[in-house]
């Protein structure tokens, strides 16, 4: 059964604090995504992402305050235009741009962000693994 | 040198060691690169479990702590504490969330939960690799407030902040203190006069050796971070020399033209050069240009000029601009109510019958303009039926505001009360959705209203308003007894939503104060920071946040003071130095930095032809970060190269 490497940007002051919520509540989800957290999704740099996909990673999800929201006023606009530019990018790559998911998760949707999760978790099943055909010596330079 | 980090397991009790194998996760990663020593333990923010961490910093030398536990919010900084204690820099020690993320969201699959933990921490552990020691900011503190609003709220906040030795500028935009608190008749539930008791503070705050009060005034602009505001007060014209003017108000006497009162929500004139009640603070006129001869026809009349003693009126006077440095902002801008023009379905204010509840205020209160007797407006009666309704506007997802106003049931029963006090043989009916009586003495006051004073209270809304022979037609419904009612009264009184004052607004969006939808400020934290901001240095107090009466207003008030007085402690402020920094050997210049800061941190230095970070500035949000072509912009202790090793952590087999 093919279990999903899920990166998980989550920004510290909505999503990061929707998932410890989720944890307090108990509540269930699959623990494929691994959480880097960041001060603003506005940190994300677009390299970060296409940095996850050549390290193995199958999906990423990136989570922010909703629009309005924003501890900084204004990061999670930035990510969503940075996202929407990746997605562009992935597809010309070759990579399906679903792989790839921003959503908005607030402090107190602790419950959303165990649909989310689990619903990203199942999308990526369903695309398999990512295949980017990297050879050994291009990823070993990357790391370099 | 050669990285020595330690990585400390907890159990705690079994929250984590329940699904997550501590000691697998534990034995796993002390052979994981860069790690000195790793160990585990039942519950490491214990005593014990601190002193664990404190030893083996000493004994194995260590450069980076890592405590795999709950998450950061809670015992980040107990351990950063502990940390600093064993002689190591707060900024190497980092919590890795194995519960909240980890054992408690997998509490089935052990072997899968145990898996997550060794890469949750190993990503923690690639950071802290990498992390500096790194010294909080520090910047001087300007021990001086300003407080924006001089209702209750503002009054009270000056005041405890000047008691507490700073000093404080007060600004308020109208031409006295004492906001809508001054207008108000008697308070609930102790039915003590308003004006009795505000009065006083009133005084006390104008005459308060460290308040310097400025009324007629408006805050133009704040620049600055917290410690070091700097604020532009806008002196409005008040073509008063205020400060040489005694208030003697012969001008006010003279004065020929007339305008309707906003004190006295319109249902009385006062003079167009005026003071706006007997008791104002500072109880000096301004002039009202708008309405003003002098001013409408090229300078005809001239009266109040003429008869002034001291010569203070100046028809040239300007507005003038006043600079202010503080260290902290209180906003307590207030509310103001729903516009009655907003309420179609009874009359949207066409019914002179049909009055505010700000208009009642005005009508019950002794200095009013009916001296206290309830009278309508349209022919000076007593009237003989009233009918006092309830969320008008509140509650009303579908046609107006979602939110309960929470003052409204309590203030019309007041009223209610008031009016069967003044009126004996008059009735009153109330007509409600539910009686929120959420407050001491809050519920016995609304029995007393029932039940002694006679006020009949009617579950249901009001459908309509409308005039009929001199009558003010309401219909409703009871919904307790299914019966549609139909009330010829010879008043009624809205009971209208309260909504952020509308200068507020405004203000906000110049301090980039989060505001939530309907336009109430955010409080830091809805529980546990109810009078801060999330933006450092500024306070919220009174109905600026959300409705809310006197008590709540000026417990609010005092806090919101005392927080701004513990700031005041310390002559430095402390920042957190995760910020971002520039290297100028590589900079190009661009300015896209500077383009995206949304604080104005990033600023250009023309003459090296370089950005740089205002380190005092800096929220450290890493916008700039992602956005820099040549990646010379960078975060302290989350670096580009810490972010693709801890993304590579996550991702290792």
């Amino acid at each position: 059964m093919f279990e999903p490497r899920i990166v998980c940007f989550f920004c510290k002051w909505c999503t990061y604090a929707g998932a410890d919520l989720a944890g307090t509540s108990r509540k269930q989800y699959p623990p494929n995504g691994v959480v880097v957290r960041v001060n603003c999704t506005g940190r994300i740099d677009p390299q970060h992402v296409l940095w996850a996909f050549r390290e193995g990673a199958d999906g990423v999800l990136v989570g922010g305050c909703h629009p309005g929201d924003c501890h900084y006023e204004e990061g999670n606009y930035k990510t969503m235009r940075r996202v929407q530019f990746l997605k562009r990018m992935l597809e010309d790559m070759g990579v399906e741009p679903e792989r790839l998911h921003l959503e908005w998760i607030s402090a107190a949707e602790g419950e959303k962000l165990v649909h989310v999760m689990s619903d990203f978790v199942d999308e990526v099943k369903g695309l398999g693994p990512l295949e980017l055909g990297l050879t050994e010596e291009r990823v070993t330079a990357g790391k370099a | 040198m050669e990285e020595r980090i330690g990585v400390f397991v907890c159990h705690c009790g079994t929250n984590i060691a329940g699904t997550v194998d501590v000691k697998r996760v534990a034995e796993e990663l002390a052979g994981y690169p860069g790690v000195a020593h790793s160990t585990d333990y039942t519950y490491m923010c214990s005593d014990p479990g601190q002193n664990l961490v404190k030893e083996a910093i000493k004994e194995h030398d260590l450069t980076g702590v890592i405590v795999a536990a709950c998450s950061p919010t809670l015992h980040e900084a107990t351990f950063r504490r502990a940390g600093t204690a064993a002689g190591m820099n707060p900024y190497q020690v980092e919590i890795s969330n194995i519960r909240e993320q980890c054992s408690w969201v997998h509490q089935g699959d052990k072997e899968a939960a145990t898996e997550k933990a060794i890469r949750t921490i190993k990503v923690m552990i690639e950071k802290a690799r990498l992390d500096e020691a790194l010294e909080p900011i520090s910047v001087p503190m300007t021990p001086r407030a300003l407080v924006v609003g001089g209702g209750i709220a503002g009054i009270q906040a000056a005041l405890d902040i000047a008691n507490s030795g700073h000093e404080v500028v007060l600004v308020e935009k109208d031409a006295s203190i004492g906001g809508h608190m001054a207008q108000l008749s008697e308070t609930f539930p102790t039915l003590d006069c308003s004006q009795c008791i505000m009065t006083p503070k009133m005084v006390e705050v104008a005459q308060h050796p460290r308040v310097k009060l400025m009324t007629y005034s408006e805050v133009d602009d704040v620049s600055g971070f917290v410690g070091n505001f700097k604020v532009k007060i806008r002196k409005k014209a008040s073509y008063v020399n205020r400060d040489v003017c005694t208030g003697c108000g012969l001008c006010s006497e003279k004065c020929p033209a007339k305008a309707p009162s906003e004190f006295d929500e319109g249902l009385a004139e006062r003079p167009v050069i005026y003071t706006p009640f007997p008791q104002a603070v500072p109880n000096k006129p301004v002039l009202d240009a708008e309405h003003c001869t002098y001013f409408l026809k090229d300078g005809k009349c001239g009266v109040c000029a003429k008869v002034c003693p001291l010569d203070c009126i100046d028809y040239e006077q300007k507005d003038e601009i006043v600079e202010e440095e503080v260290g902290a902002i209180v906003v307590a801008t207030g509310y103001d109510l729903y516009p009655i023009e907003n309420m179609g379905e009874y009359g949207g204010g066409k019914y002179p019958d049909v009055v505010t509840s700000l208009q009642f205020e005005r009508m019950l209160s002794a200095s009013g303009p009916t001296g206290g007797e309830v009278r309508r407006p349209s022919d000076n009666e007593v009237p003989k039926e009233v009918v006092f309704l309830t969320c008008c506007g509140s509650r009303d997802p579908e046609s107006h505001l979602p939110y309960c106003s929470k003052v409204c049931c309590m203030y019309l029963t007041k009223h209610a009360m008031l009016y069967k006090h003044n009126a004996h043989e008059g009735q009153a009916y109330v007509f409600y959705m539910d009686v929120r009586t959420g407050g001491k003495g809050y519920e016995e006051f609304y029995t007393r209203a029932a039940e002694e004073d006679d006020v009949l209270y009617i579950r249901g809304k009001v459908s309509k308003i409308f005039e009929e022979d001199g009558k003010v037609m309401v219909w409703g419904v009871d919904t307790l007894s299914g019966k549609k009612i139909e009330i010829a009264a010879d008043m009624a009184v809205l009971g209208l939503a309260t909504v952020p004052n509308k200068a507020a607004g405004e203000l906000a969006n110049m301090l980039k104060l989060h505001q939530n939808e309907w336009g109430f400020l955010s409080e830091a934290h809805p529980k546990l920071r109810p009078v801060e901001s999330l933006a450092p240095g500024f306070y919220i107090a009174g109905a600026a946040q959300g409705p809310k009466d006197i008590p709540e207003s000026v417990a609010q008030a005092s806090g919101a003071a005392s927080k701004v007085a513990s700031l005041f402690a310390e002559t430095e402020y402390h920042r957190e130095p995760i910020i971002a920094c520039i290297d100028e050997d590589t900079c190009a210049g661009c300015k896209v930095c500077v383009s995206v800061c949304p604080y104005d941190a990033a600023e250009f230095d023309e003459k090296d032809k370089v950005a740089r970070i205002k380190e005092a500035i800096c929220e450290g949000c890493g916008a700039c970060i992602a956005a820099c072509p040549s990646g010379s912009a960078s975060q302290k202790n989350l670096t580009d190269e810490q972010l693709y090793k801890m993304v590579s952590a996550a991702l290792e087999v």
